[in-house]
């Protein structure tokens, strides 16, 4: 039996390295050197001054202002475009969940967004908010919803709602489709029984598919929480982070410090920020998960 | 009566809601291949024609025999996603069926640590790294190279390959692969005999994921390359940038890119929908 384990190990070894060296490799050792960098005060632009600091990169990004917006901005998007993405999520999946002639067409036309490449589902937003020929200005026009056509990505307020509007349409797909796989977990008893007991269909919702699908919700709002907090590639393309800092999100914020200040360590400094910030999230996610399943 | 009456409106209510869903899933991507065949004079007036009036190909024709620098960029963008996300692909699904597997069925020191920490490194922010990643690359002379590419996607994709894949062998029964080794097999043998076989819907699945989500990055490829391992997705941002608007090509490039992922999914929907739901219901 011992020689059997034993054997068991080394095939786990070889089967388990390959992906320890890449997985490791690639992100832990970069991982460990951003936290060096850090602490040191290196300006590609200045080569030769580079020393040891301390702290004082992390007391900047604290005290700067552009850092805290950034934040907000991140925060602010998160939020509203989980919000939104989990309401139509919820009505998408309820309609899914009934029967109707050709269901089955519906449902795999349903998660075209899904599929759309972040920089594609930018450029085609970007397009349809096109102050001048966009679709968005001539259809609200043509309705009387607004009178004058409006320049929406240079606007402080719908530009970054834009952004979510992209991102909600990207994203209400995937979320509708772990709802109604959840949906569908719930036995057709209850509703009945809800139904005798003279529960109105409203009432059913709130009192029995919510509750059941909860474990769910939260599964999708911790997914969406870290690919929120990721977002890059939709403000690269429509914003550039503008009007006036509006849209510019922690990664893009990054990104400029390291990429066009050449301020290697104070952007790696933000970047630590960054992953504690998240270490924190997910620890509060994974305690109230616990929560709820208990 | 009172009830046909109130079931019929209820039917009406879904059918109306069917086709609202319906509008705002396909119409900005209707309307992006619209504009990809209209001609510019056309895009350029306003009110918006919604059928175009002298529908034209040009711009398709136009990525295989333009020679404009930008247009020669997208052409290798096309080939080099291509070979990327074939490459990924593949890389995922053999070292991330092996590793799922030790994860499903074999015991190993720190066997649950090593699987939670893979699972963080999915949750950092690829901003995080890409400071460091970038000048370890270039110390290496490995920028703007397709393959640095393959194997920096393969490292934040097999995590989550590695778990969905887990999650798969989990679900089959161990009495079908114990059966095969008592017959004679080794544990390899019904890995292969057994174990994969019946697993084919999950890698068929996660196949798909992993070719997706290599073919839409963008970040690491705006960073890390310049020129000859530029891919699709950098360069059809650059067809949006600020100073050269051409919005026929912008629009003509975002169906490009987007139509291989899209026809995927049409085609696997199934597929992909099961793979997704079964990581995320189970946990």
């Amino acid at each position: 039996m011992k020689t059997s384990s034993m054997s068991q190990k080394k095939l786990a070894l070889i089967l388990v390295i390959p992906a320890v060296v890449v997985i490791f490799g690639i992100v832990i050792y970069p991982l460990l050197n951003a936290l060096y960098q850090s602490f040191f005060n290196t300006n590609l632009a200045y080569p030769l001054l580079t020393k040891f600091i301390w702290l004082q990169n992390y007391l900047s990004v604290f005290k700067d202002i552009y850092f805290w917006k950034s934040l907000y901005n991140t925060v602010y998007f998160t939020i509203i475009s989980m919000v939104l993405e989990l309401i139509f999520g919820f009505i998408v999946a309820l309609v899914l969940n009934e029967k109707f002639f050709m269901k089955w067409l519906v449902r795999t036309l349903i998660i075209i967004p899904w599929a759309i490449p972040p920089v594609v589902n930018a450029t085609v937003w970007k397009w349809i908010a096109n102050s001048e020929y966009g679709s968005l200005n001539s259809i609200l026009k043509s309705l009387g919803i607004i009178k004058e056509y409006r320049i929406w990505l240079s606007d402080p307020f719908w530009s970054m709602m834009i952004i979510i509007l992209a991102d909600v349409w990207k994203y209400t797909p995937l979320v509708a489709i772990m709802l109604l796989a959840a949906l569908q977990t719930i036995p057709e008893d209850l509703y009945e029984a809800a139904k005798i007991d003279g529960a109105n269909s409203f009432r059913r919702t709130i009192s029995i598919t919510i509750p059941l699908i909860k474990p769910t919700i939260i599964v999708v709002l911790i997914l969406r929480t870290f690919e929120a907090f990721k977002v890059f590639d939709l403000v690269f393309v429509m914003t550039r982070g503008g009007p006036a800092f509006k849209t510019t999100v922690v990664s893009y914020f990054t990104y400029l410090e390291t990429f066009s200040q050449l301020n290697i360590g104070r952007g790696s400094a933000i970047a630590y920020i960054i992953v504690i910030f998240m270490s924190i999230l997910s620890y509060l996610y994974i305690r109230s998960m616990k929560d709820n399943i208990n | 009566m009172k009830i046909n009456l109130k079931y019929r409106s209820k039917r009406v209510f879904l059918y109306v809601l069917i086709i609202i869903i319906l509008f705002f899933t396909l119409a900005p991507f209707l309307w992006t291949i619209i504009s990809s065949i209209s001609t510019n004079q056309e895009l350029l007036s306003a009110p918006i024609h919604i059928i175009p009036q002298n529908p034209t190909f040009e711009r398709y024709k136009g990525i295989f025999t333009s020679t404009d620098t930008k247009m020669v960029a997208f052409k290798r963008g096309i080939i080099n996603s291509s070979i990327i996300a074939c490459g990924v692909t593949v890389l995922c699904l053999v070292i991330g069926t092996f590793a799922g597997y030790a994860f499903a069925r074999l015991n190993f020191p720190r066997k649950n640590m090593t699987l939670q920490v893979f699972l963080f490194t999915n949750m950092i922010p690829p901003i995080v790294i890409i400071i460091a990643i970038y000048f370890i690359f270039s110390k290496l002379k490995l920028l703007d190279s397709v393959f640095s590419l393959i194997f920096l996607y393969s490292s934040f994709i097999l995590p989550f390959i590695i778990w969905m894949m887990r999650s798969y062998f989990l679900t089959i029964p161990k009495d079908l692969e114990e059966a095969a080794m008592i017959d004679g097999c080794t544990r390899i043998g019904a890995l292969f005999r057994i174990m994969i076989p019946l697993s084919t819907p999950g890698l068929v699945a996660n196949g798909i994921l992993a070719f997706l989500m290599s073919w839409e990055e963008f970040l690491f490829a705006l960073i890390l390359t310049t020129d000859k391992a530029k891919t699709i997705t950098v360069a059809i941002a650059e067809f949006t940038g600020k100073q050269y608007v051409d919005y026929g090509m912008m629009a003509t490039g975002g169906v490009v890119g987007a139509i291989v992922p899209v026809l995927i999914t049409l085609i696997f929907g199934k597929y992909i929908i099961k793979g997704l739901t079964s990581g995320a219901v189970k946990g």
